[in-house]
């Protein structure tokens, strides 16, 4: 009788969880927007409606990110920015989508979580007639209508130039590499890896030893390193595919008694401060960055697209590429 | 003590799990449980087991007191961000970061917050009455949100040697978080187990009303394991800021609700409430976090880790079971005509 009892209260309980569980969810999509519901709907003055979807804010890149988009799409700029945090789930993101549809915004802005599964909420943006813009990740859909263009970095060309120097400064004998790899079946880390791989192909000394997620953040990446570092006694290079996970890396490499960018290389993919930072210590021997600063471009974007002009559908951003030296050089002034 | 009892016990599947998970890491990469001294300390695949688990441990600890009593937690993921926030954030904002009275105050300050939302998660089971997986998902799903508040949505890093010692730091060569989490155990099993109050939270949990009749204040009990849980959780989130030595709001403790309350199931206490078992929540947490260092050192590809966890889990949950252990017990008889038991 009493695990009958029990069964049936788990079981409502449990239904009374999934109920505020969504119910959550939905209230993460609108609730941003409710600050704004004195300005809802399309017809706020002279203002441009912008709804963005961040992925979260997993990284320093991303706060750098969403800064750059906050600073830029203000009302003194004539925007009024619906800004909501899918915390890398992208139901949250389906669901503030569909809350700026709801709400009639101008355009629609959002770097996908993943690259899959947009199809359906993307056709219903482009029935309400409302612009999709993609910032800083793709989507694999065949339809290249569902949104105007896809501003951001060339992932495959940054993990090119990753493996080129990799190439060039450390496989000039044969190295044992380990690759942390970013949220999986995210488009930096599919693409990332596939341009490390496309560089190094051809060098018999670059050997590839394992490979695992790390999910972009330095939690995981510094357990993952663990892992590594247990199972492989002879490392000589980390690919991380972002600089949190390369921190991550450098605690644990220091843990484990090795000195990080001397015994064991680091190199990776952004630019953040503090990934900067250890760059210039000597703890991490090369990055290529991949420029936050989207807002200014964006704005462009939005603004010549609302005075009926035309853009192209796939825009790059300008990446640098810093070694130790430049690092120290480039610190002082950097943005983020 | 013979084989059939042994293999009966309720620890011995997860124990299996854990010896196949360690044997099958060292055949994979033979150095895996080697223990060298390195800089002073102890370095090797076993100490980072001991190490990892400790962050699990503390919140499985707290979670098995809660599930004795029938209740559950589902706010010490979010416990663990607002705990590294707050005390990051203090740390972070005061002009001497490094100095150790910095750190201990912004610890005490994170405990207070961390309390604060024991007692209000306590007043809601013990005293409103509301269903524990409801009131404490109020927490769960407001918590991060608070600790992002904290934060300013930023990841807050820190520079501060006392505050890496909790999860870097070596004493006597052993890990201080793996220490920590040693000695919150130690001091639980004895509170526990010699004096009244472990008896006192089953008996809760086997039945509040004839317990509350027969004179056990099963108010002030329950009040009291979700201020202990939320205090436990609370001490893993020092140790889980300190290894990165970061406030990550949203990904402190994610999802570490659902591996504690594993970690006591596989521990076999039962979700049902009364009688616990803090080894058997210790061999639990030991599983999980071997299984998740196992991952990465078997090179299970990134696309099947979820499932390789997942068919894991199910195999020790299911051989745990006590209607399959009944089935492979007479298949087994079936099969041999010699009893497999001796008579004591």
């Amino acid at each position: 009788m009493v695990s009958r009892t029990f069964r049936t209260r788990a079981m409502a309980a449990t239904v009374a969880v999934l109920a505020l569980g969504l119910a959550a969810c939905g209230s993460s999509g609108s609730g941003d927007s409710s600050t704004d519901a004195a300005t809802g709907g399309g017809d706020s003055g002279d203002l441009i409606n912008v709804g963005f979807s961040q992925v979260g804010a997993e990284s320093g890149w991303r706060a750098a990110n969403t800064k750059s988009i906050q600073d830029t799409l203000t009302k003194d700029n004539g925007f009024d920015l619906k800004f909501s945090d899918a915390q890398q789930k992208q139901e949250n993101q389906i669901q503030a989508i569909r809350s700026y549809i709801a709400q009639g915004v101008d355009y629609i802005a959002f770097s996908p979580v993943v690259e899959s599964g947009w199809d359906a909420v993307l056709e219903e943006a482009k029935q309400a007639n409302i612009p999709v813009i993609l910032t800083d990740r793709a989507v694999d859909s065949e339809d290249k209508s569902l949104y105007v263009t896809f501003i951001g970095s060339d992932f495959v060309e940054e993990g090119k130039r990753i493996g080129e120097w990799v190439n060039d400064n450390v496989a000039t004998e044969p190295i044992n590499v380990v690759e942390l790899q970013g949220t999986t079946g995210s488009a930096p880390a599919i693409d990332r890896k596939q341009g490390f791989e496309d560089a190094t192909k051809g060098n018999p000394n670059v050997k590839i030893i394992a490979s695992q997620t790390g999910n972009f953040t330095r939690a995981e990446g510094k357990t993952v390193m663990e892992g590594f570092l247990q199972a492989n006694p002879d490392i000589d290079l980390v690919y991380a595919h972002n600089d949190d996970m390369a921190l991550g890396a450098i605690e644990a490499i220091e843990a484990a008694g090795k000195k990080p960018g001397t015994d064991i290389k680091i190199v990776s993919i952004d630019g953040v401060k503090d990934g900067m930072q250890a760059l210039a210590d000597g703890k991490i021997n090369y990055i290529v960055e991949c420029n936050p600063l989207l807002g200014p471009d964006l704005a462009d974007i939005i603004k010549t697209l609302h005075s009926g002009g035309t853009v192209e559908p796939r825009i790059v951003t300008h990446d640098d590429a810093f070694d130790q030296a430049a690092a120290k050089e480039a610190l002082p002034t950097r943005q983020y | 003590m013979n084989l059939g009892a042994i293999a009966r016990h309720r620890l011995f599947w997860p124990l299996v799990a854990l010896v196949v998970l360690l044997v099958a890491s060292a055949l994979k990469s033979p150095a895996f449980l080697e223990v060298t001294v390195r800089d002073g300390h102890l370095f090797g695949g076993p100490v980072d087991i001991l190490r990892r688990s400790s962050v699990l441990l503390l919140v499985a600890l707290g979670m098995t007191l809660v599930i004795a009593t029938r209740g559950i937690d589902l706010s010490v993921g979010a416990v663990m961000a607002i705990a590294g926030a707050v005390a990051l954030s203090q740390i972070a904002a005061s002009p001497d970061p490094g100095a150790l009275s910095t750190v201990l105050l912004a610890m005490l300050t994170a405990l207070a917050v961390a309390l604060g939302i024991g007692v209000f998660n306590g007043f809601l089971v013990a005293v409103v009455g509301i269903q524990p997986i409801v009131a404490t998902l109020i927490f769960m799903t407001a918590g991060r949100g608070i600790a992002m508040l904290i934060t300013g949505g930023q990841i807050t890093t820190v520079t501060s040697a006392p505050y890496k010692t909790i999860a870097s730091g070596y004493w006597l060569g052993l890990p201080v978080a793996a220490l920590i989490a040693a000695l919150i155990f130690g001091a639980t099993a004895l509170l526990t187990r010699r004096t009244a109050l472990g008896v006192l939270i089953e008996s809760v949990g086997i039945n509040p009303s004839a317990s509350r009749l027969a004179g056990v204040r099963a108010r002030t009990i329950i009040w009291t394991v979700y201020v202990i849980c939320a205090a436990f959780a609370c001490i893993a989130g020092f140790i889980k800021s300190s290894d990165i030595m970061a406030a990550d709001s949203n990904n402190a403790g994610l999802f570490i609700e659902l591996d504690a309350i594993l970690a006591v199931v596989i521990g076999g206490t039962s979700l049902a409430g009364g009688k616990f078992s803090l080894t058997g929540t210790l061999v639990g947490s030991l599983v999980i976090t071997t299984l998740t260092l196992s991952i990465t050192i078997l090179g299970i590809p990134v696309n099947a880790v979820s499932l390789f966890k997942a068919l894991v889990v199910i195999a020790v949950c299911l051989l745990q079971s006590p209607v399959v252990q009944h089935r492979m017990r007479s298949r087994r008889r079936r099969a041999a005509p010699v009893p497999v038991e001796v008579p004591a």
